[in-house]
């Protein structure tokens, strides 16, 4: 058989594409890249302007106002914990990092999964497409990516955004879809326009399974932080990727700890936000 | 419907609808007069709606009505294109709903026509007021105009006091009230009920149903009511259309449609029905022999050994029922000289004419004399007499009045001298 068929060099057609990309596009990618590094390290610079202790407590109050005392009580003590075991810079450059890339997937994959739950033909073409962007290993997406933008903080947002993007998009769609039929008809038989039927009734009966994606793209980017050390992204993934290659089992534990109380203070928060606490109960 | 000026308010022609890919070559085998079946074989599209035609008047309830699978949903969903026509044309007040833009067919949507689903279909998310002032927030009716028609019509269907409830906090009969408000919230011509009480418990469904009739009553618009349940066509119904298949079998009022089934389909699904229920006093009336009051026991007596019977009612001459006299005392007054008034039964069992059998039976069956029918202003218009009331029930006929109006078979002769 390998006699028979040519060995079709796919590899190579990949990295010729990259390089063409690379060289013609050049100076859209610098501008992102120098965009993307502006709003993580501009976010950094500001979250460490205020005192660890005074941002532990805003942030215990922002868990108290969207979910519970008991998440608002966690919060407090877990960031107070990172700040006592000497973390908080690193924790606020992957804070950075993980909310720009989760701002990032947002805004484009809201849009999409909207689009793509109204227009079958777009549903077609955006389903293998994220079935590829989450199958394939994250680290492939490191490399091209930096091509594109060097190492540093920039490709860790690229690889984050590409790696937490799915599950928004595709909860947005099934929330969209998931509305019923007859509520559908309602609002067409009233004579709304799409945007009214989408912005009055379908959007915001999506709104809970929608946040749950939110949930997991927030979760997925913190996933990515430590792969998006490897590439330089700062950050408690960089203090992990430290502790690992030097044997640190100790220091090892300590910052995956602060990795893993900051997701719990994320997932919490945004769970709660999906649900409706007026009282009326949703689907 | 009365003989007055009726204003066709929507026809549907030679509507079809085609379910399914092949619709164009089914179309055509459907011109051909192939069958439901046969043309799902040949092309795997499904005809819903197979040539339906048909009118409805202004301010009438029209019924469609037919078992699950007989296209009725798929019909009235047609009239205001939830669902595109595959062939046909469907004119409200003279204009083609199917030529229309989709500009055009928003603004009908908005202003002529209002849906009240089986399922209610509330946004849950939704406060009742905000359900209600749904279809006037997305015409850009400013916030407090919109509030007030919107609690206006609440009060209509008996809800005022549960605006800022949620759906979820109502019961069945209450939310279907919601489903009618927010429709009439609109003030469409048309209202398209389909099958809109049919989730309901029977209870509730029929208080629903009366208050549907007197709100149509009151505001006179054209309804459209899909439902599946007969004695619910027959209830509110002022036309019914019979739907097999996805065809129109019968189209004819609910007395048409009990008494001549214009074929064996409509006949089976009708002969379950009670007729008790259906069936109103005016129905089995016979015209009543009667007497003037002026005119003495002498005469009285005469006249019931004439026609054979026993009693006989009498009447002022404007044909107000002022009671009944028996020959017995007639015989009385005619022996102690006494003048007709004097011997009057005047605790006559009455009823109108629009009283259904079932109401009828306990009157009938202690009365000593016929049960007489009278109308609102006292006038007798007839009596019912056992065996009419018994025959009718069999389905007999002969002992049946359409529309209420006694015929000729019934009649008797009935001047007095």
């Amino acid at each position: 058989m390998d006699q028979l068929l040519p060995r079709l060099p796919f590899a190579e057609w990949i990295d010729h594409g990259i390089d063409w990309l690379v060289t013609t596009f050049g100076t859209l990618f610098d501008g992102i890249a120098e965009l993307l590094a502006g709003i993580v390290e501009g976010s950094v610079d500001i979250l460490d302007m205020v005192p660890s202790i005074l941002l532990a407590v805003l942030f215990a109050l922002l868990a108290w106002v969207i979910s519970t005392r008991k998440i608002a009580l966690f919060s407090l003590i877990g960031l107070l914990f990172i700040d006592y075991l000497g973390y908080w810079y690193p924790m606020l450059q992957m804070l950075a990092l993980v909310l720009t890339s989760v701002f990032f997937a947002i805004a484009i994959g809201i849009p999409i999964g909207i689009w793509s739950s109204q227009k079958s033909g777009v549903r077609k073409i955006v389903n293998p497409i994220l079935d590829l962007m989450q199958t394939m290993p994250a680290f492939v997406y490191l490399l091209p990516a930096i091509f594109f933008f060097n190492i540093g903080v920039v490709p860790g947002v690229v690889a984050s955004v590409i790696f937490a993007m799915p599950p928004t998009i595709r909860l947005t769609m099934l929330g969209i879809q998931q509305v019923p039929k007859d509520l559908i008809e309602a609002t067409e038989a009233f004579g709304s326009t799409t945007w009214q039927r989408l912005s009055k009734v379908q959007i915001p009966l999506a709104k809970p399974t929608m946040m749950a994606g939110v949930n997991q793209s927030i979760m997925l980017s913190l996933s990515m932080v430590v792969i998006a050390s490897m590439v330089g992204a700062p950050g408690l993934g960089e203090e992990v990727y430290r502790s690992v290659t030097q044997l640190k089992t100790g220091q090892g534990f300590e910052t995956g700890l602060s990795i893993v109380i900051v997701a719990i203070i994320l997932d919490r928060i945004t769970q709660h936000a999906g649900k409706n606490k007026k009282g009326g109960r949703l689907l | 419907m009365n003989e007055q000026i009726i204003k066709k308010k929507i026809e549907v022609i030679d509507a079809t609808k085609i379910f399914g890919k092949n619709s164009k070559k089914a179309a055509q085998l459907l011109k051909e007069s192939a069958s439901k079946k046969d043309i799902l074989k040949a092309t795997g599209a499904t005809v819903g709606v197979n040539n339906a035609t048909f009118d409805v008047y202004e301010g009438e309830i029209f019924v469609i009505m037919g078992l699950s699978g007989s296209g009725k949903s798929t019909l009235v969903r047609l009239l205001n294109r939830l669902i595109e026509p595959t062939l046909g044309r469907i004119l409200l007040d003279g204009e083609d709903i199917v030529q229309m833009s989709k500009d055009q067919l928003r603004e009908v949507r908005r202003k002529k026509i209002g849906m009240v689903f089986q399922n209610f279909a509330l946004f849950p998310h939704k406060t009742i007021v905000e359900n209600t002032e749904y279809g006037l927030e997305i015409q850009g009716v400013p916030k407090n105009e919109r509030l007030e028609k919107a609690q206006e019509s609440l009060k209509l269907v008996g809800l005022a006091g549960y605006e800022d409830q949620y759906p979820s906090q109502l019961s069945g009969g209450m939310q279907q009230r919601v489903g009618l408000a927010r429709a009439l919230a609109n003030d469409p011509d048309i209202l398209l009920m389909d099958e809109a009480f049919s989730a309901l418990d029977p209870l509730i469904r029929k208080d629903m149903q009366n208050e549907l009739l007197q709100l149509h009553h009151d505001m006179g618009k054209t309804i459209i009511f899909i439902t599946h349940d007969l004695d619910e066509a027959l209830r509110i119904g002022d036309r019914i259309a019979l739907m097999k298949d996805g065809e129109i079998v019968q189209i004819g009022t609910p007395e048409e449609i009990l008494m001549s089934p214009s074929n064996e389909y409509v006949e089976r699904f009708v002969e379950d029905v009670d007729l008790s229920k259906v069936l109103t006093a005016g129905h089995i009336m016979k015209k009543a022999d009667t007497l003037l009051i002026d005119r003495g026991p002498r005469v009285a007596l005469r006249l019931m050994k004439q026609l054979g019977i026993s009693s006989i009612y009498v009447v002022d001459k404007s044909n107000r029922l002022l009671g009944a006299v028996t020959a017995q005392d007639a015989l009385k007054a005619t022996e102690s000289d006494k003048s007709l008034d004097k011997v009057l039964i005047t605790n006559l069992p009455m009823v109108s004419a629009d009283t259904v059998l079932t109401e009828l039976f306990d009157v009938v069956s202690t009365a000593v004399v016929p049960v007489a029918v009278i109308s609102e202003d006292q006038k007798l218009q007839g009596i019912i007499i056992r065996g009419a009331l018994i025959g009718a029930l069999s389905g007999d006929n002969q002992f049946i009045n359409s529309d209420g109006i006694i015929n000729s078979i019934n009649q008797t002769t009935t001047e007095v001298i």
